[in-house]
Parts: C-alpha cells; structure tokens; sequence
C-alpha cells in the first residue's frame, strides 16, 4: 500500500534472527508493531536462518560461513534496509561478515548486504518524534542492559534509551559501575553454566539494587539468558525486550 | 595449584568452580575492581583519556616493531652505565643467570621487588633450591610468600584475601596475635623487611620499562620498597622482559601517567625509579653491581604474527579490572600466572595452544578490555583468533567440533532449519515435563541446573508476517 507520500524507503526487511524467530515470537511480532507505528512497512525475511554467530565466535569459521550464506543469500533478494532486533547479530552481520567472507565468491553479496543492516533502535530513535506522538505510558523505573556487542562494537548506546525517552512515567537508571556482560557470551553460557550464572546474578543483583522493576536490552541472546535466571530465581525483575516494552507502555 | 612456568592440569570450569566457592573473593573482588576502575575514570574525567592511550598505543607499538634495534641501543647504553646485561631465550636459562649471580657473590639473602616476570619464571624455588633465602618486599607479595600461595592480579596480588586472613598469617610469623588493624599490621611487616632490606646482599626487581636512549631501567612502587631493594643491597639483578623497551627518555610523559592511571587511578606511583647503573666512584649509595637481564620466553616469536599486539602491554591490570568473568573467580582459574583477558592471551601464546587454549574460551568477547587498556590492544580480537586457531589446528573439544559441523549442516538450509525448529520444540517441550534430575544427564544439563530452558516457539513457515 504504497502511496506518494511514503517513499518506498520505508520498506523494511526484518530479519528475525535465530533466537527471536524460535524462541520469542512475540518480539517479533512487537517489532513489527513497533516499525509500523513509526511508519515504517515491514516484510519478514524468508529463507533466512542464523547470521552464524555462535560459530564464528568459537572460532569455527568454516560452520559459520556455511550457515551464514544461507541468510546472506535469502537477504540478497530483498531490497532496502534490513532491521534487526537484535545488537550482537547487527554487529556481526555490520562488521563481521565481511572478514567471514573475505577472499569467497560471496564477499560482495556480504559487503553489499551487511550495508544494509540497521539494528533495531537506531531506526527506531530516529522516529522518536513519532512515538513520542503516541502517548505511551510505563510506570516505573527500567535498568536498561547494554548488549556488549551492540555498545563496543557498533557503538550503539543512545538510540536505544532514546527509544525508552519516548514513553511517559519510566525512569531509566544505569546500573553498576559501567556497562557489563550478563555471561550469556553464546556458547559461553553452556561451556561454563556456573560462571555464566554467577555473571546473570550479577547483572539481575545490580537491576534490583537500582531499584529497577524490569531489565529492559536490544538483544535476544542477553534476555533469553537473563530470562533463564530470572525465571529460576523468581526474585529478580523482570526481563523484556525494548519492542515487548514498548507493547507493554500501550504500542498497538 | 602449581606455580611459576608450570601449568595447572586442570580446567578452568574446575578451577572456577573452587574460587565461586569462596565468599570472600566473590565480595571482595567485585568490589576492588570496581574500586580500581572508578579510579581510573575519575583519573582521566576532564582528560582526553582517548587522546592518551592513542600516544601510548603509537609508543608502544613503535618500540615493538623495531624491538632488535631498541634492545640494541639499550644494551649499549647499559653497558656504557656500567650496567652488566644478560639474554634469557627462556625460563630456565634466566634462572640459570640469576641463580649464577647470587651464587657468585655469595649471597644468602636476596629482597624482591615485586615483578610478574620473575613469577613467569618461578626464580623464587629455583633460589631457595640453592639455599637462598628470598624475602618478598612488596606487602602484598610478602603475604602471599608467607602463605605459599600466588599472585591473583597483576598489580594487587593479595586481592583475593581477607585482612583477617592476612592478620593470622603475620601473627604466625610474629609469633603473637597482632591486632586486627591496616595500620599495626602493616607496622609489624614494615619491621621485619626493614631487617631484610638491610641484610641482604641482593636485591631483584622486574623492569617496568627499558629506556633505550638513556640506558636506564624504570621501575613503579607505591611502598618504596624497590628503592630499598635497588639501592641497599650490594647487587641488584633486574628481570626485564625484552618487550619492556621504550625508544625515548620523553617516552615516559606518556607512558607513567597512562600506566599510574588505568592501574590504580593514581597520577603518578608514589615512587618513580630511574635507574642508570651501579654506584660510580664518590657517589655515597647504591650497588656495586647492576644485572639486567633480558628475558624473551616466547615474546620474539610473536614479531610479525597476528598477535604482536599483545608485547604492547604493559601490566596495569585495568583488563582484569573491567573484566566480568575475572571478577567473578578471581585471578588463580586462569591456572598459570596471568589472569584476566591479558592471561587468556598470553598463556595460550606463551606455553601453546594446547595447554593454554582452553582459556580464550573463558571470556564472553565482551570487549570491555579494549575499551580500557591504556595501549589499546584489541584484546577480544585476539581472543577470538585465539579460538579460531585452535579450531584450526585440530585442538577443539571432539564434542564441539561435532555440534558444529551438525548445526552447519542443518542450518545452512531453510528447510532443515525449519526441521530443527520442528525438534526443538518437540525437545524443549519434553525437556520442561523431565524431572530435573533427568534433564541433568542431558547436554542441556548445564544450562538447566541454574536456568530455564528456553521454550522453542511452535513452527509455521514465513509468510512475511510474524507469528
């Protein structure tokens, strides 16, 4: 339903990621909200499975080509931006697909796709006016969790508490001395469960010293391990994605 | 736990386990380094702190990649200094030196310095062997000496003790129950070093720098005790590992001020030694002989590999301050000598991949040593080729090269995804009915004894819609 006054710019493709299309749908289907509201048009990406992740970073890079070239060919069919709700994927598909690729038949399909990528707040933050607009409402006080791949590698750290800024009655608060990683670390979380804990608490520990009602991120990997332990602890705040935030401050 | 140039046999989940299980360090640890690294902001707030490890990186950088030619100068300026310099290609050789040194002069005592590169080639049993006795003079290397224990940090040995536990250890060698009080039991190890400092007949130090154009070792206290050590005794041996040169005297307006403060936030070490040789005829102190000696262990064949980077560092710690797997288990699960993100590169590179390559698996690539070494050394870039290189070589857990060579496969096609996501939900469904004491004898065992297993969503192919 594209009409003139919408250039066709506002067409999105959302690539869901692994984590978010298996196991959190439903921030999927916020970030679809969420775009929409900002006048965006979002498409779902097909045929796309893993950016490849969890095996570069344990230093398979050959398994990681592998499965990242099935999403790189599944997103070369489509055209303008594509939004991912997720910092440590939109590093590694910005910054990292070029290496992975480097030197293969397929690096300028990754050069020219990987410019493309836009992690989800910043496109967000940038229609901040119009969500502004929508009289959202959370009353409360949010920990905001910078993903580490999103904050050191894209640099990324105020689009998203400008996205938070946009709702009515929440207090962002910062939590700890800096920025800190929660443990997940992909494979991390599974090669050491007890250190990886350890870190989980440290992170729910410092959210609850901070008054914080609900630990809010950018990333499917931090919340989906944050989630885990808050969920087994039962004491700790809760764990929500910026988009399921947003739904939760009233974004239909 | 083993010490010096031997490694430990066993894991780091082993060994993190042991230190997770100690209330003390689990407090305590967070806390100092915390501590240390709001130091180093409130040190360089005002500051451009990027500007400045910028200039240090270039220094640092610079006197790497032309080492030989710097080592050069500094040799010959040294031994214009009246300075004797010596080669170590490794550990034991270095021993072998310094052993010969204070044997040859017939020494019984030796005072030291704190220095990392002495712990890299475990001098002190090597000395005691021979029947020396060494006394550590630094106040946290003394305590760690008298509880046969190791240095946790870099630059804070003691960081995973209590002062309770330091008051029993001193009470022990007093031979009286000291007061529990900073003040009494520092007064009490002032006392009985000051007897060392005064009997010895050598005295040893590491080297924070090696001035190439002045022909002068550097060296950092906070305690005053390496003056005492570099001056009291008749000879002073200073361990200098070979990537410790800087090209220029000037160098140091960068370097001391970078190195004070991403290490303990402070402007400047209370002492700054710079030290040009042995005692020259009328001068009314100072030793008669001055040793250098220059150990390489592995760092001359990083020249040129992609981990060349790593000879910049220079020992602040800030890496083990910001770390957040450090902090949780402290210092001794790296296993060998040096801990924190810098450890997890430099024992993999020093004593090989096969031994030491488990520990750049032993971070979370969270890059927050990048952002605060003072030589911006991209730490998580080595780490992660660290990784890759073992995988490379074949070095890799049969376990993880075959989930990943299954996950490749079946995730490089849309449709076998499609079917995974079909057994993953079929698996975490049935995962949530197990009793927990069956789903530990799975491989999502791990996970599970402290989280939830994540739910896979039930799967409906795309339709350009969310679900």
């Amino acid at each position: 339903m594209t009409t003139a006054a919408q250039p066709t710019t506002d067409r999105v493709t959302v690539f869901p990621t692994c984590l978010g299309d298996l196991t959190m749908p439903d921030v999927v289907a916020r970030t679809f909200a969420a775009l929409r509201a900002c006048g965006y048009q979002p498409r779902l990406a097909e045929d796309v499975t893993c950016c490849g992740q969890p095996a570069y970073n344990s230093g398979f890079d050959a398994q990681a080509r592998r499965v990242a070239r099935a999403t790189l060919k599944g997103l070369s069919r489509t055209d303008g931006p594509i939004v991912v709700p997720a910092g440590s994927c939109s590093a590694m598909m910005i910054l990292h697909w070029r290496e992975l690729f480097r030197g293969t038949r397929h690096e300028r399909d990754a050069v020219r796709v990987s410019q493309r990528v836009r992690e989800l707040t910043t496109v967000l933050a940038e229609r901040a006016d119009r969500l502004a607009a929508l009289g959202l409402r959370w009353d409360g006080t949010v920990a905001y969790h910078d993903s580490c791949h999103m904050l050191r590698e894209l640099r990324i750290a105020d689009a998203p508490r400008a996205v938070l800024g946009a709702v009515e009655g929440v207090t962002v608060v910062s939590t700890g001395v800096a920025p800190r990683c929660c443990g997940f670390g992909g494979t991390f979380s599974m090669r050491y469960p007890e250190v990886s804990t350890a870190m989980a608490d440290a992170t729910l520990d410092d959210a609850t010293a901070a008054s914080a009602h609900a630990v809010v991120s950018a990333d499917p990997g931090c919340l989906m391990h944050l989630g885990a332990r808050a969920g087994r602890r039962g004491d700790a705040p809760r764990v929500m994605h910026v988009a399921t935030f947003l739904h939760e401050a009233g974004l239909r | 736990m083993s010490t010096g140039d031997r490694l430990t046999e066993t894991t780091f989940a082993q060994r993190a386990h042991e230190q997770l299980g100690k209330s003390f360090l689990r407090t305590a640890v967070p806390k100092a380094t915390d501590h240390a690294f709001s130091a180093l902001q409130s040190r360089f707030a005002g500051h451009d702190y990027e500007a400045l490890r910028e200039l240090g990186r270039q220094i640092r950088a610079e006197a790497v990649a032309n080492l030989d030619a710097h080592l050069a100068v500094l040799e010959e300026r040294l031994t214009a200094n009246g300075v004797t310099v010596h080669h170590a290609r490794d550990a034991a050789e270095a021993r072998r030196i310094i052993a010969g040194i204070v044997k040859g002069a017939d020494a019984r005592k030796v005072v030291k310095v704190k220095s990392m590169a002495t712990e890299e080639i475990a001098l002190n049993p090597a000395l005691e062997a021979d029947g020396v006795e060494v006394v550590e003079t630094d106040l946290g290397e003394y305590i760690v000496q008298l509880d046969g224990d190791r240095p946790s940090h870099v630059i804070a040995p003691i960081i995973h003790k209590t002062r309770g536990e330091v008051r029993q250890t001193l009470s022990r060698v007093a031979g009286r129950e000291l007061p529990n009080d900073a003040a009494e039991l520092t007064g009490f190890a002032r006392g009985a070093l000051r007897d060392a400092f005064m009997t010895a007949d050598v005295g040893i130090s590491g080297a924070n720098f090696g001035i190439a154009d002045s022909g002068t070792v550097c060296l950092l206290t906070n305690e005053g005790n390496g003056r005492m050590c570099t001056s009291l005794p008749r000879i002073h041996v200073s361990l200098m590992g070979i990537e410790r040169v800087l090209p220029r005297t000037e160098d140091l307006a960068v370097m001391l001020p970078l190195l004070a403060g991403a290490g303990t936030g402070q402007l400047i070490t209370t002492y700054v030694n710079l030290l040009s040789g042995p005692r020259r005829p009328g001068e009314p102190d100072g030793p008669e002989q001055m040793h250098v000696v220059m150990l390489d262990n592995g760092r001359r064949a990083l020249l040129g590999t992609p981990y060349q980077d790593v000879l910049h560092c220079i020992r602040c710690g800030a890496c083990q301050n910001v770390c957040p797997v450090y902090r949780q288990v402290g210092g001794h699960a790296y296993g060998w000598v040096y801990g924190g993100p810098i450890g997890a590169v430099l024992t993999p590179l020093f004593r090989g991949l096969g031994a030491g390559g488990e520990l750049p698996q032993a971070s979370t690539l969270c890059g927050a040593c990048d952002d605060v070494c003072p030589v911006k050394i991209p730490l998580h870039d080595l780490l992660h080729g660290l990784r890759a290189d073992r995988a490379d070589a074949g070095l890799a857990p049969r376990r993880e090269r075959i989930a990943a060579q299954l996950w490749s496969l079946a995730w490089s096609h849309p449709l076998l995804y499609r079917v995974s996501a079909r057994v993953g939900w079929l698996g975490t469904a049935a995962l949530s009915r197990l009793p927990a004491r069956l789903v530990a004898r799975t491989p999502a065992g791990g996970w599970a004894a402290s989280r939830e297993i994540p739910r896979v969503a039930r799967y409906r192919a795309g339709s350009g819609e969310p679900r």
